[in-house]
């Protein structure tokens, strides 16, 4: 594994746990609004 | 015998990008504002956070069926120029994180509809997404002429999941307008192959085209195109809407027939000259956004 591809290779893992992150969070947004919305 | 071992090359994890790419998101367009307009033409004021939520399980039910049509069509994708580019041909993932994917979106879809919005329209859902998956990509699409027909279903629900969702119920003008994208598929579709047809027949896609020949598909669209229009001008006389739709279905599904027959007394055989086939085929797109636009102002007001 040459230096440039292990750079790539964690930029990519960096990115993707990003957008993950992302989506999970919006998700427990998401799922609170539902829950208070059910209850109304 | 053992096989010799061959040292593997590390392989770079995909992008999130290709992920997205995976869910078709062009496609997803149409089927979010689909479904947007029949939730919103329903009878019912829905919740607007769980209106939100169906249209997003919509949405993301509609990314699942993409990532496994092109999960299961990955070899297909790579013989034609239009596709080849695609995440898993072009070797930026592998398919395995391309099935998972969208067998995550497609039971996480599903289940969140089922759980914040109600079970009916869960059920489209899920039906919508095995039948795209099950009987067009994998049933249909190799075998029969007739794949684009009966798969058209599938982009059909749409409407009757955004209206179920709503109402909890299925009624007329909800079927009504399934039936309307189910009848607009294939002139949708027959007029792009016509113009794309080579890159069909040389990955072995039985596109009417390919098998029944440039003409006969030609004909094919004109007739199609005439129930398509009963569909279309149907909710108007049966009172179901207005004279804001009405009006508007007539005056577009004038013109969509119009190009239809244009596309079908054409003898043109060039592809790149194939002026009426891509004309019905772009004002296709714009005729069904412009008639669902017009059904929900219609209803709006009439509420």
């Amino acid at each position: 594994m040459t230096p440039e591809f292990e750079d790539e290779y964690r930029r990519r893992q960096r990115a993707r746990a990003k957008v993950t992150a992302w989506i999970l969070g919006a998700l427990v947004v998401l799922f609170f609004a539902i829950a208070i919305a059910r209850m109304g | 015998m053992a096989s010799p071992t061959v040292p593997m090359a590390p392989a770079l994890p995909a992008e999130w990008r290709d992920f997205l790419a995976l869910t078709k998101p062009r496609v997803m367009t149409l089927v979010v504002f689909t479904a947007l307009c029949g939730l919103l033409a329903a009878p019912v004021r829905i919740h607007p956070i769980l209106g939100f939520t169906a249209i997003l399980c919509i949405a993301v039910g509609a990314g699942a069926s993409g990532a496994l049509n092109m999960w299961y069509e990955a070899d297909l994708d790579a013989r034609m120029k239009r596709t080849r580019g695609r995440p898993l041909p072009a070797g930026r993932m592998d398919r395995q994180s391309a099935l998972h994917f969208g067998v995550a979106l497609g039971v996480g879809s599903v289940l969140l509809m089922g759980l914040a919005v109600n079970l009916l329209a869960a059920a489209i859902l899920a039906v919508s997404i095995l039948f795209y998956v099950l009987v067009y990509t994998v049933w249909l699409k190799r075998r029969t002429p007739q794949n684009i027909v009966i798969g058209g279903a599938a982009g059909a629900f749409p409407p009757l999941i955004g209206w179920a969702a709503a109402t909890g119920r299925i009624e007329l003008l909800p079927v009504l307008l399934f039936l309307l994208i189910f009848l607009w598929t294939p002139p949708h579709f027959w007029a792009l192959s016509l113009f794309v047809s080579t890159d069909y027949a040389a990955a072995g896609v039985p596109m009417l085209p390919v098998v029944a020949g440039i003409q006969a598909t030609r004909r094919q669209v004109m007739l199609y195109t005439l129930p398509m229009a009963a569909a279309a001008i149907a909710p108007w006389p049966l009172g179901m809407t207005g004279a804001i739709y009405g009006i508007a279905a007539s005056l577009l599904t004038a013109w969509f027939v119009l190009l239809a027959v244009r596309v079908g007394i054409s003898r043109e055989t060039d592809q790149k000259l194939m002026r009426p086939e891509r004309a019905l085929f772009k004002f296709s797109i714009l005729y069904l956004f412009i008639l669902f636009g017009a059904l929900v102002v219609d209803r709006l007001v009439l509420a």
